[in-house]
């Protein structure tokens, strides 16, 4: 009843100065709105670029890596204390890319808690053969199912499929640049030579395209077994393996357990891809310091006709104290007209924010990394629609704040007096 | 007299610190009864209208103690002063003083809303019925812009009415208006002074508006002549 008075008196204030107050409104609308748009299409595209890299990284890498013993023979040997040991020139010993038991290992590291998947993968050095010419190449034995499910080789296979790799023996997906210097294509038979003299032929299912064109150049997949096969290894040869994790944070803790569990170098993600999270962060920086700068813009707005209108208000303030309203319920009037302005301006601004940015979303946007990407990427996440409304409120309750308790502190006896 | 006291000051002193220190009011004490149509003259700038601020509760800035209803209401918060003047004091101002945009049904409606002790169908009803005793229940609907300025001093006199006060206080409510509608204004005050038997505090500069009421109390320089 009480609450409804001052609804009341506010919405009455809104409808007989209705230009103003959607003038104000209109502050509030483009404020959310370019907020939104632009929230959506920078994440999309962060997203994008992020995805690029990060999607084909995986979280954790196992490998051998070919280096000096870290621990010398001579260091087991104890120093005098005077005096330390020092080797010079110290070399690698030869060391096989094999992977120790790895389906044991693999299939310890998948119980992991943490751990959301775990890839095997061979890789190999290799020529590409087409008459007369030798192509220098890198093979890639993959789980075809697990390596298009977390981490969606398909998305950079065009044209052809990664489904015929998984099916046939003999089929491979070569890089985009290899197919074009060879001048072969879907269906076309390719020659494959090992380091070791051992010759494949496989038949070309689909090419691969990251939109690096060193990559692109060289690289090419095909399935375990085939990869296997061509180096003359058994089924349980593995030179890598790739974890994926439910947790990204996960990466570096588990990484440096996983080198000292198993004596087996391993690359997390973080290590691998550094820039990439810079790159994002400063992205993301940077488009809430412009939105939230539109934001207090508006907000200046709201406080600016808000003022105006309490200046014009003086009698009807000092009429509702006369007549027995208190401050606090002046004040509330006020800020009730304030955050009612701000709800409005607000959800028509998150509404023209999702016009714009599906508009955007529309447009053809097309890039050679992403052959399956044809339009703009927009994310569409609700937390930012929240996250807008919020603000909105938020910015206009502080706008109308101050004007509102100027209205709650102003004395009725002055404006009597004056007249 | 015998009758109960409504509103009663005990040496009030008020001071205006600008433009240069100056008391306005010196050691004033008044008493109204109930049932008093009480007027108070006095030349401009002597004090009347401060006190009636004083009297009403707006202004709080001054010495000595007010009683309402043999209440001390001195030193109160303001939210409960704010809902003191809801419940028992209405006011009539020299410049009508109406919500312009709203009817002139929610303006003399809003009080009683505030008060919210009657549900807004009983309150139309009441409010209707007053402003059809004060002869203006056919521009209910109008908005209170839209109306002359005889009929908005009645509006405002009707406004003071909602809550049925224990008093009303007017700031030469006669003041802004000619002749006919003073008089058309004076006799509405007498008349509900005589048949209803409400409390009036009127401040005036109008000799034969003083004239008619039960008590004038005339004002000079800050202090009550005897």
């Amino acid at each position: 009843m009480y609450k409804k008075l001052l609804w009341f008196i506010a919405g009455m204030h809104i409808i007989t100065r209705l230009k103003q107050s959607i003038v104000a409104g209109l502050g509030v609308t483009f404020g959310i709105a370019t907020f939104i748009t632009l929230i959506s299409f920078m994440t999309g595209l962060n997203g994008l670029l992020d995805g690029l890299t990060l999607d084909r990284t995986p979280h954790i890498h196992l490998y051998n890596e070919t280096g000096p013993t870290k621990v010398q023979p001579l260091d087991l040997v104890a120093g005098t204390p005077t005096d330390w040991h020092l080797i010079r020139s110290v070399k690698p010993k030869p060391q096989q890319s094999r992977i120790h038991a790895a389906p044991t290992l693999i299939k310890a590291i998948s119980t992991f808690p943490e751990v959301a998947a775990v890839a095997p993968q061979v890789s190999t050095q290799a020529f590409y053969t087409a008459g007369a010419i030798d192509l220098n190449g890198l093979i890639a034995g993959i789980d075809v199912e697990q390596e298009e499910r977390w981490y969606k080789l398909g998305d950079y296979v065009s044209p052809g499929s990664i489904v015929a790799l998984s099916q046939n023996d003999n089929a491979i997906i070569v890089g985009a640049g290899v197919a074009k210097k060879l001048s072969v294509g879907i269906g076309n038979k390719i020659q494959l030579v090992s380091p070791r003299g051992n010759s494949l032929s496989l038949k070309i299912v689909g090419t691969y395209q990251s939109g690096l064109a060193e990559v692109d150049d060289v690289q090419s997949y095909v399935n375990l077994k085939t990869a296997q096969r061509l180096i003359g290894e058994p089924d349980s040869y593995i030179t890598d393996i790739n974890i994926k994790l439910h947790d990204l944070e996960q990466a570096f803790p588990l990484a440096q357990r996983l080198e000292r569990l198993y004596d087996i170098k391993a690359v997390d993600i973080g290590t691998a891809n550094a820039q990439f999270d810079t790159g994002t962060s400063i992205r993301n920086i940077i488009t809430y310091a412009v939105s939230i700068t539109l934001l207090i813009v508006a907000g200046f707005g709201i406080y600016n006709i808000l003022n105006m209108f309490i200046q014009e208000k003086m009698n009807d303030i000092a009429i509702l104290k006369a007549t027995g309203f208190s401050g606090a319920d002046v004040m509330k009037i006020f800020i009730i007209q304030a955050m009612t302005i701000g709800l409005a301006g607000g959800t028509v601004g998150l509404l023209l924010g999702w016009i714009f940015s599906y508009t955007i979303s529309r447009i053809p946007f097309e890039i050679e990394a992403l052959p399956t990407v044809t339009t703009y990427p927009i994310n569409f996440n609700l937390t930012y629609y929240f996250i807008g409304i919020a603000f909105a409120l938020i910015a206009t309750f502080f706008a109308g704040y101050l004007p509102a308790s100027r209205a709650r502190k102003m004395d009725p006896v002055d404006v009597l007096r004056r007249q | 007299m015998g009758r109960k006291s409504v509103i009663r000051a005990e040496s009030i002193n008020k001071f205006f610190q600008q433009p240069v220190p100056f008391q306005v009011l010196k050691n004033i004490s008044l008493d109204v009864a109930s049932g008093e149509f009480v007027s108070v003259m006095g030349k401009s700038g002597c004090g009347k209208s401060t006190l009636l601020y004083i009297l009403s509760t707006m202004d709080t800035d001054y010495t000595g103690k007010l009683y309402l209803n043999d209440q001390l209401i001195t030193g109160l918060q303001a939210e409960q002063l704010a809902a003191i003047r809801n419940e028992h004091i209405g006011f009539v101002f020299q410049f009508h003083f109406l919500l312009p945009e709203f009817s002139v049904l929610d303006n003399v409606s809003l009080p009683a809303k505030k008060l919210g002790r009657k549900n807004s169908e009983v309150i139309r009803e009441d409010a209707l019925e007053i402003l059809r005793m004060l002869d203006i229940g056919h521009i209910a609907e109008k908005k209170a812009y839209r109306i002359s300025g005889g009929e908005k001093q009645r509006v405002a006199i009707a406004r003071s009415l909602i809550n049925s006060p224990s008093i009303i206080m007017g700031d030469e409510p006669t003041g802004n208006l000619d002749s006919k509608n003073s008089a058309n204004v004076l006799s509405i005050f007498r008349n509900l002074a005589t048949t209803e038997g409400l409390t009036l505090l009127i401040v005036t500069h109008d000799k034969d508006f003083a004239r008619q009421t039960d008590r004038t109390i005339t004002m000079e320089d800050g202090i009550i002549l005897p």
